[in-house]
């Protein structure tokens, strides 16, 4: 049996020292895959990590990637810290796209931004409606929302399949699964950039993001929403004693990070699908879980970690272009680098015990 | 916490990039750049394997002369826009986008790039720099269904779908059509995999047509696993996109193969004289090359595990489609609710057949949405 034992106190030099670790082993075990499988491994490693900085509209799609994974991840954050496993993000982050669309296709000659605020909001109304459902299930029945949350991924990504292929098909789309374009109010354009135009997909999404960070900090650092979340998450015992209703602790944390996901939704395929579309989500919602954890659930951390990962995609992708790398080993690179920063993150906080197990 | 991060975030780049110097890719000569995506890897055995074949073959007609990048696993959305652009960025010449999904993609970056060629695989728009290519699949579904009508003994054909779109549904009609012309009695059902690729749930569906009395098997799906199942249980079928006989010896009748290496080469080659471009096909339908058997780019495998005279009349309809003697959608048509589609003396054109949302005689059930 192995146990973890937590430490009583964090050593101050660990926490510089064991992302050190992690990422000279990371590197370490890269050199030598990369290297026992043929390929020059330092400019794999310059694939992965550095050339998706190489060019300023090479940054400008690391933030387009990472948009959708810290707005969701920032809400799964809130979820995690109050000890609430909201594993389906993904599926409300399909929802919230979906009403948003159906919201937007029912506009077709709509052409004021301001539309874009009722889609945003219908985009969180339609993810926050997918998580009160393992919510009301959790608080009422106490049924486990892990499985809840999850399972209504299915549902939702069945659901926006049914709907592309029905009711909201195209008529001239030759029997596609597509919706009709979105009018131009429920588009988020492209940010223009004087003397070098666009970059990449660079869109206004990402002013949300920026907006987003400084308030889930403030909400969870400085507020008493935020002190009870904390608390219910780290001390459920004393959450108790104060008086903290647990249960409607619960549901607003599943309501927001739902909310979030569908925003998240929203605003990816506003800015860079333009039409529903059978698969609009492609692992947001489960990269974000990651993201979130990365982060150390704390929202500065998540946009690093969102960055990070981001990077890492595409990276992989650049090392599958220029050196024929193909995804399955820079995807096995990539579990390396998640699996050493969380070791070292969780070795910091806990000790391991090994110990007879009883049987 | 910010400082933490911070430092996380420099020494990962820092580190890195101190360790590294950048190859710049000067090449000798100016081989023509080009570029491959594939919606998944080579190893599905199907779809994408039969465009990394036309892809070998690309590199093994031009040698030196190209130099193939190719991106894998991309999915059909903003993923897909960067991947396209930057393949375009890195200074490919034409670009290879190889799913119907990529259509909007595609699209949207061949207007940033207009010097560059684009070719998009199975869609229906295009532009001044996007050319769109098509294989007449079904014509190789005629054939399945004359052998199918003459292998079979329960009279019972499983058929695998992988959406209700036009695409698939005009390969069922002209199984139906292949079938009907050796065997009125037989009939065929459809279960939708709702994937284009999915071993495990095209398996299953697989199993549920076996159990259900069916003996041969057809798959509008892309990986061997219904030939896998097939083969264990005694039933037979047909392979997909690529030969499958390795996955099923004694199942495969045959393998309706895509052959994309010539039309990539033949596009190469024109955007290497100067004269490449999209073609003077009708602007409404999928494909404004739409090749076939007669063009090779739909090729027949070998006919195997039947006897000699099935392989005669499968030979036939095969001579029959190259030669144009068969025309699969000619009148009188009916559909499977008894409607009349077109009379005799009349054949449905390109533009109808992707317009198709109805079985034709032979088909059981309706077609879903």
């Amino acid at each position: 049996m192995i146990s973890f034992i937590p430490r009583d106190k964090v050593s101050k030099n660990w926490i510089i020292i064991a992302p050190i670790l992690s990422i000279v082993f990371t590197i370490f075990f890269g050199l030598l895959i990369f290297t026992f499988l043929g390929y020059n491994p330092l400019e794999t490693l310059y694939q992965i990590f550095v050339s998706p900085f190489s060019r300023i509209d090479r940054i400008s799609d690391i933030l387009v990637k990472a948009c959708p994974l810290i707005i969701i991840g920032t809400g799964l954050m809130l979820c995690f810290k109050s000890n609430v496993w909201n594993i389906g993000a993904e599926g409300q982050f399909i929802m919230g796209a979906l009403l948003a669309g159906f919201v937007a296709l029912s506009f077709p000659n709509i052409e004021s931004k301001f539309f874009l605020l009722i889609t945003i909001l219908a985009g969180f109304i339609g993810g926050a409606l997918w998580a009160f459902i393992p919510a009301i299930l959790k608080t009422k029945l106490n049924v486990n929302e892990i499985l809840v949350s999850l399972m209504l991924v299915y549902v939702a990504m069945l659901f926006i399949d049914f709907i592309v292929r029905g009711p909201l098909r195209d008529p001239m789309s030759f029997g596609f699964p597509l919706s009709k374009p979105y009018p131009d109010g429920a588009l988020i354009n492209k940010i223009p950039f004087p003397g070098i135009g666009f970059l990449g997909q660079l869109h206004y999404g990402i002013f949300f993001v920026i907006l987003l960070i400084p308030i889930s900090w403030i909400f969870i650092n400085k507020t008493l929403g935020g002190f009870k979340i904390n608390v219910l998450g780290s001390a459920p015992q004393a959450a108790k004693f104060a008086g903290f209703k647990q249960n409607s602790i619960t549901i607003t944390v599943l309501l927001l990070s739902g909310g979030l996901a569908g925003v998240a939704g929203v605003i990816e395929v506003s800015a860079n699908i333009g039409q529903l579309q059978p698969e609009v989500s492609f692992g947001y919602g489960f990269t974000a879980i990651i993201v979130a954890f990365l982060g150390r659930l704390n929202p500065v951390g998540i946009l690093f970690a969102g960055i990070i990962i981001a990077t890492v995609k595409l990276g992989a992708d650049n090392a599958q272009m220029t050196m024929g790398i193909p995804k399955v080993v820079t995807g096995l690179f990539e579990g390396i680098l998640l699996f050493f920063l969380l070791t070292g993150e969780t070795l910091q906080k806990y000790k391991i015990k090994w110990s007879e197990g009883k049987k | 916490m910010i400082k933490f991060y911070m430092r996380i975030f420099s020494l990962i780049t820092l580190s890195i990039s101190v360790l590294f110097f950048v190859i710049s890719s000067a090449f000798a000569g100016s081989p023509t750049k080009v570029g491959f995506v594939y919606l998944t890897t080579p190893g599905d055995h199907g779809w994408t394997y039969a465009h990394e074949l036309g892809k070998q073959m690309v590199e093994k007609r031009f040698g030196k002369d190209v130099k193939v990048s190719v991106v894998e696993n991309v999915p059909e959305g903003p993923d897909a826009t960067r991947v396209i652009r930057e393949l375009a960025k890195q200074g490919n010449e034409i670009i290879f986008t190889t799913s119907f999904g990529y259509m909007e993609p595609t699209l949207k970056v061949a207007k940033e790039f207009p010097n560059v060629k684009f070719e998009h695989i199975t869609g229906y728009k295009r532009s001044k720099n996007v050319a769109t290519g098509n294989i007449r699949f079904y014509e190789g579904r005629y054939i399945q269904g004359v052998v199918a009508g003459l292998m079979t003994k329960t009279n019972k054909i499983g058929y695998i779908g992988a959406y209700p779109i036009a695409e698939v549904i005009m390969g069922i009609n002209a199984f139906a059509q292949g079938l009907k012309s050796v065997n009125k009695d037989a009939s065929i059902s459809v279960i939708w995999a709702n994937t284009w690729y999915d071993p495990v749930k095209e398996a299953d569906a697989a199993k549920v047509h076996i159990a259900e009395g069916a003996d041969v098997l057809a798959q509008h799906t892309d990986s061997p696993a219904m030939l896998q199942i097939a083969e264990k249980n005694g039933a037979m079928g047909f392979g997909q996109s690529t030969d499958m006989s390795a996955f099923a010896p004694k199942a495969q009748l045959f393998a309706s193969i895509n052959n994309w290496g010539p039309y990539y080469i033949k596009k190469i080659e024109e955007l290497r004289s100067g004269k490449w471009n999209t073609g003077d096909g009708p602007n409404h339908w999928p494909g404004n090359v739409w090749g076939g058997l007669k063009s090779d780019m739909l090729v027949i495998s070998k006919f195997q595990n039947m006897p000699a005279n099935v392989a005669q009349k499968a030979q036939k309809a095969l001579d029959g489609l190259k030669s144009g003697k068969i025309n699969i959608f000619a009148g009188p048509l009916i559909d499977n609710t008894g409607k009349e589609i077109i009379p005799a003396g009349k054949a449905l054109d390109d533009g109808a057949l992707w317009g198709m949302n109805y079985y034709l005689q032979g088909v059981n059930g309706k077609v879903p949405g």
